[in-house]
């Protein structure tokens, strides 16, 4: 399973891959955290969906890494795209043959590919996470956010709980995405699928029935990355996002196993 | 210690309700090298990629060096394959891509730059494998299949693509590793290729087997042809009469008497032409090479 991660890691730090991922992380935390202070005293809310954050709320401990928290549901989507398009390529370029016949186990195939993938994740969360914070301590003077409860010992647990919830959001959306680069083995639909899903098919759901929001897989996860919201909680999100990963990553890895390989 | 490097017995496979390849029976012998040949879609890669693990086969058993191909994981270590042609990722180097596959299998990398030089592409292993041409992608994939340093290596169509040169620096590098005890198992549409490195063929028609054992015996299954050719064309149809009337069965085709005959009675047509009044521009026993067998014994022309 290392040699396979070992060898993974070798096409997931090519330069454009690399830099073009952080690159796109990069934009989406410096934006959304950046509105949060700069839109502070907007109308139109500073948050998700028209959500106001005000000053109480980043004053807190947790104030830091509110934009962070916020970013999570887009660092997923980039996962998604990230691992489905790094799975399905293997069936598209007809390389995953080659992979086969130098390491016959398809569990270790799997497990190696996620392991590197879910590395290069953390890398960028990491990343993203540090940027975000740093945005949000350099803006919060301009808004007039008090960040003297920021780096407490209570911010510090704030901001290792805000990481563990992106990481596990994250690494979560990028196994669906392994699920549908395996399941539909072109990197085009798998990313067009998810991306779809995510960004359109669920808000339309949720605005039709709003109850649906319990239930719908996105939604989940992402409420999973903001440690919890006022309609969904902690607990549900991680419980039902779970089952859905853990569901789909069962069967696609058992189709993986036992499906022929004849591309 | 096996004898032979494959066995296949009863292996079949079956896509829905099309057979794809139907109870095949054969055995290559271990040090050989050894074609592979059929028309397209006759099974020849579903063969192989049953062999490698790939695809699960419907029906039948098959052994690898001595292991059963229903655990590649105890064989693949030491087998090298290349499978319907060179797989590799576009945006990574030659170099890079072989990287991949050595840290994958574990192999030392000091063997990438080595099997690059060794295939012709040490000055070309830093271009990115979208840059390359037809030729250079198929030397690359026979890098990668030479990667860990195989006791069996399996080719798929290796020669696509390639310049003459390059077919005769392959052809000398397949023998060179069956003089070292590789055991080479390759498929081509160059039958004259296989003809002249292959010690033993498999020739595959519509799934099954057509024929499966040394070269040697093939070609020497096949009859002999005496090829005449008359100073006028009226002629022709004499030296056809001839012939049949010897018992012999005989063509025109392309200005010339094709006649299946042994060698030896090529003196008597000549002299039965002769005596007839006939003067022979050309008289010449000839054996059918692989390509002629194989169309003969395929009946795909």
């Amino acid at each position: 399973m290392f040699n396979v991660a070992k060898a993974e890691m070798r096409k997931l730090r090519r330069p454009t891959l690399f830099f073009g991922t952080i690159g796109a992380a990069l934009f989406f935390t410096g934006l959304i955290t950046s509105f949060i202070y700069l839109m502070i005293d907007s109308p139109q809310g500073n948050g998700d969906r028209g959500r106001s954050i005000g000053r109480d709320v980043l004053e807190l401990a947790s104030g830091s890494v509110n934009g962070f928290a916020s970013v999570g549901g887009f660092l997923g989507i980039i996962a998604l795209c990230v691992f489905a398009a790094q799975t399905a390529q293997e069936y598209t370029y007809g390389t995953l043959r080659n992979l086969l016949v130098r390491q016959p186990s398809r569990m270790k195939i799997l497990a190696g590919k996620f392991v590197s993938m879910a590395l290069f994740a953390l890398v960028m969360i990491t990343i993203a996470a540090v940027v975000s914070i740093a945005i949000s301590y350099i803006l919060a003077p301009g808004a007039n956010v008090n960040t003297e409860l920021w780096f407490t010992s209570d911010g510090l647990d704030s901001i290792l709980t805000t990481y563990v919830n992106v990481a596990i959001s994250v690494i979560a959306f990028g196994i669906v995405g392994m699920i549908l680069g395996l399941l539909l083995r072109s990197p085009i639909s798998a990313i067009s699928l998810g991306v779809l899903w995510l960004l359109i098919v669920e808000v339309l759901l949720v605005a039709v029935r709003n109850s649906l929001q319990n239930w719908l897989p996105g939604i989940q996860l992402s409420t999973i990355a903001s440690g919890g919201t006022l309609d969904l909680t902690y607990r549900h999100a991680l419980t039902v996002g779970g089952l859905y990963v853990a569901v789909g990553a069962v069967i696609a890895s058992v189709l993986f196993v036992h499906r022929d390989v004849a591309n | 210690m096996p004898n032979t490097a494959i066995s296949v017995s009863d292996l079949s496979k079956k896509y829905d309700d099309r057979l794809a390849v139907s109870h095949i029976n054969f055995e290559v012998p271990l040090g050989t090298v050894c074609g592979f040949v059929g028309p397209n879609g006759s099974g020849k890669t579903t063969t192989m990629r049953m062999l490698l693990g790939l695809i699960t086969p419907t029906t039948g058993q098959g052994h690898i060096l001595g292991e059963p191909i229903e655990h590649p994981e105890k064989y693949l270590s030491r087998v090298g394959a290349m499978i319907e042609g060179p797989a590799f990722y576009p945006a990574l180097s030659g170099y890079e891509n072989l990287m991949v596959l050595a840290k994958l299998g574990g192999f030392p990398i000091e063997r990438v730059q080595q099997l690059l030089d060794k295939v012709g592409l040490g000055d070309r292993g830093k271009s990115k494998f979208k840059t390359y041409s037809l030729g250079m992608k198929q030397r690359l994939g026979i890098a990668a299949a030479l990667l860990p340093e195989p006791k069996l290596l399996m080719l798929d169509e290796p020669t696509n693509g390639l310049d003459p040169e390059g077919i005769q620096e392959v052809r000398a590098l397949l023998r060179d590793l069956a003089n070292d005890g590789t055991t080479v198992f390759v498929s081509s549409h160059l039958l004259s290729e296989l003809e002249i490195i292959s010690d033993y063929i498999v020739m595959l028609r519509k799934g099954e087997i057509v024929f499966a054992g040394p070269i040697g015996d093939l070609m020497a299954q096949q009859q002999p042809t005496i090829i005449a050719k008359s100073l006028k064309k009226s002629d022709l149809a004499r030296i056809v009469k001839i012939a049949k009337e010897a018992g012999h069965h005989a063509v025109i085709r392309d200005d010339s008497v094709h006649v299946l005959a042994e060698m030896d009675w090529a003196p008597k047509l000549n002299k039965a032409a002769f005596d007839a009044g006939i003067t022979l521009a050309q008289l010449a026993p000839q054996l059918p090479n692989l390509e002629e067998t194989f169309f003969e014994m395929t009946g795909d022309k």
